[in-house]
């Protein structure tokens, strides 16, 4: 396997709290990767800071064998990183479609474009509507994104981020918010999707169940750094990970 | 088909060309009904709508309030209330083309400093740069006339039309059909921008900052190019009002004419396309009936502003959509 996104001892400092502390933290082509630990673990910091919402305070970043440190968000994008949000982040007064048809006009650079008519591109919205597809989503394309139910936006979230053709999609959390019982639907709607199309896909979560039964490799995080990297079998054993995350057998 | 690609073939935007074409005859014939006074009110009530227009593409589609938009239409008629004063121009194309050079370069400073902002932030910062500009209309008055302002004769239309006759005639007709014709033309570019990939872009930004920019949207760029056209269509408007008017004065400048283009975009509802042209037309009328009527025309505005804000939060067009709606639901 080769290497796809590679951070070497990166840091993130907020006043006197180092949320990310010197990780070095890597990503396989085509492997679904899962990030757990416990709230403040450092996760999500892990994830703004190669999405490019936060500058690291030191350290580097390097994407397909490019250093990718400095470079702006939309930059990370063209090159191939994508990500979703915890907290579902959408366009609530447009459709479904229109959110997906967005991120294609956005990726094909046509968003540039002040002399053209959106509707009249039927390229994009064939394109849109068989994401929608994909996602199990096409019933409601035309529904304000505003009026989704929450698992719903969950995968709409998760469906814009795909449109843009991402090498590596990073997914903060896509279950939490909705029913135990629309976990695994949504899980493996976006399991298929990354698989049929060797997207390396890093997942936050917290529900171990969802950990263990759909990723390749588990990286544990705990105060900053990282505690464990392994299968899950071997994420299993780990003592470290089981006496700090998970809980011993008798307490979970 | 699939229910999305039949929901598709429903919301083709050359639909609203429906009710365009209608409008359009109505306009067009009015001088033949309407006498001159109430084609010039018009007139104004078209100039207005212009510049609201291009107001909303900022409030409506990009999420910004703009408190400044007085700069750019002052920056309009003060261009060519200049051009007549050192230039001896007097044709109208060369007016606008002025006017649109002056206000793209005024834009792009002022909204290079200004979308670095948002919300209240942004809209304070754009008022005070359009009271730049209005204290320099105002002190440098051998330049603009200070607050005597600068008269501006009828212009010469198209190289042939001039006001040389009879004024009134000229601008109840020749002027007036000048007017909806540059009216028709931004209506129907604005339209073309509100629907491009761009102005998707635009409404992407206005409801979710963070993810525009996690579609690979650059924010700062697009709302200055927002800003830039917003701006130009305002000053299109500001030059063709000053030959209708004979005079532009650093009122124009002010930040409560500013208000008023907040406050007639309100009125006809900025969430809507059609909006903001609705609510200058009527917000002119309003203005003109409600200052001969009574000196106190201020608290009779402000009074239909409370009313709008509390009963009718979606203006008038958003009102009649819902009330559209809900008859063609029965």
């Amino acid at each position: 396997m080769t290497v796809l996104l590679e951070t070497r001892a990166v840091v993130k400092q907020f006043g006197e709290f180092r949320a990310v502390d010197r990780v070095d933290f890597r990503v396989e082509e085509g492997e679904v990767l899962a990030l757990i630990g416990s709230n403040g673990a450092g996760k999500t910091t892990l994830v703004n800071l190669i999405s490019g919402l936060l500058r690291p305070d030191a350290g580097q970043i390097v994407f397909r064998g490019a250093d990718v440190t400095t470079q702006s968000v939309h930059e990370r994008i063209a090159a191939g990183i994508a990500r979703s949000f915890q907290l579902v982040n959408l366009f609530d007064q447009l459709s479904a479609l229109d959110n997906v048809a967005l991120a294609i006009f956005s990726r094909q650079g046509k968003t540039r474009k002040l002399w053209a008519l959106a509707e009249a591109d039927r390229p994009v919205w064939q394109e849109a509507i068989e994401i929608l597809a994909t996602f199990r989503m096409d019933g409601k394309a035309t529904v304000p994104a505003g009026g989704l139910s929450q698992g719903e936006r969950k995968l709409l979230d998760v469906a814009i981020a795909y449109a843009l053709r991402p090498r590596l999609l990073f997914l903060d959390e896509p279950t939490s918010g909705v029913s135990t019982r629309e976990k695994a639907p949504i899980m493996d709607t976006i399991s298929a999707v990354v698989r049929s199309e060797r997207i390396s896909a890093a997942i936050i979560e917290h529900d171990m169940d969802v950990v263990f039964s759909y990723s390749d490799r588990i990286v544990a995080m705990h105060q900053g750094a990282i505690l464990a990297d392994g299968t899950p079998d071997e994420i299993r054993r780990d003592e470290r990970v089981l006496t700090t995350l998970i809980g011993t057998p008798e307490t979970r | 088909m699939t229910t999305a690609a039949l929901a598709l073939e429903h919301r083709s935007p050359v639909r609203t060309l429906g009710w365009a074409i209608p409008a359009l005859v109505i306009l067009v014939a009015l001088p033949w009904v309407a006498d001159q006074y109430q084609t010039i009110l018009l007139a104004y009530g078209l100039i207005m709508g212009i510049a609201a227009l291009g107001f909303n593409l900022l409030l409506g589609y990009t999420g910004l309030l703009s408190f400044g938009h007085s700069a750019y239409f002052g920056v309009g008629a003060y261009s060519v209330a200049l051009m007549v004063k050192y230039l001896d121009v007097t044709s109208m194309e060369l007016f606008l083309a002025g006017a649109v050079v002056a206000c793209v370069l005024v834009t792009a400073v002022f909204g290079f400093a200004c979308v670095r902002y948002t919300r209240i932030f942004f809209g304070i910062l754009t008022m005070a740069l359009s009271q730049v500009l209005w204290s320099l209309a105002f002190k440098f008055f051998w330049v603009t006339g200070g607050t005597d302002g600068l008269r501006v004769p009828t212009p010469t239309l198209l190289g042939v039309l001039t006001g040389a006759g009879d004024k009134i005639e000229f601008l109840a007709t020749a002027y007036y059909y000048y007017v909806l014709a540059i009216f028709a033309v931004c209506v129907a570019v604005m339209w073309v921008i509100v629907n491009s990939p761009f102005g998707r872009a635009l409404q992407a930004i206005r409801d979710n900052e963070v993810r525009a920019a996690f579609v690979g949207i650059q924010i700062r760029k697009y709302r200055w190019v927002a800003f830039l056209v917003s701006g130009v269509f305002t000053g299109l408007a500001g030059a063709l009002w000053v030959p209708l008017n004979g005079l532009t004065t650093p009122d124009i400048m002010h930040w409560t004419f500013s208000g008023e283009i907040v406050f007639m975009t309100v009125l006809g509802g900025f969430r809507s396309f059609t909006g903001p042209v609705i609510g200058a037309i009527v917000f002119n009328y309003l203005k003109t009936y409600a200052v001969g009527y009574t000196v106190y025309w201020q608290l009779l505005l402000g009074v239909v502003l409370v009313i709008l804000v509390v009963s009718l939060p979606t203006g008038i067009v958003g009102t009649f959509e819902r009330l559209w709606t809900r008859w063609r639901s029965r």
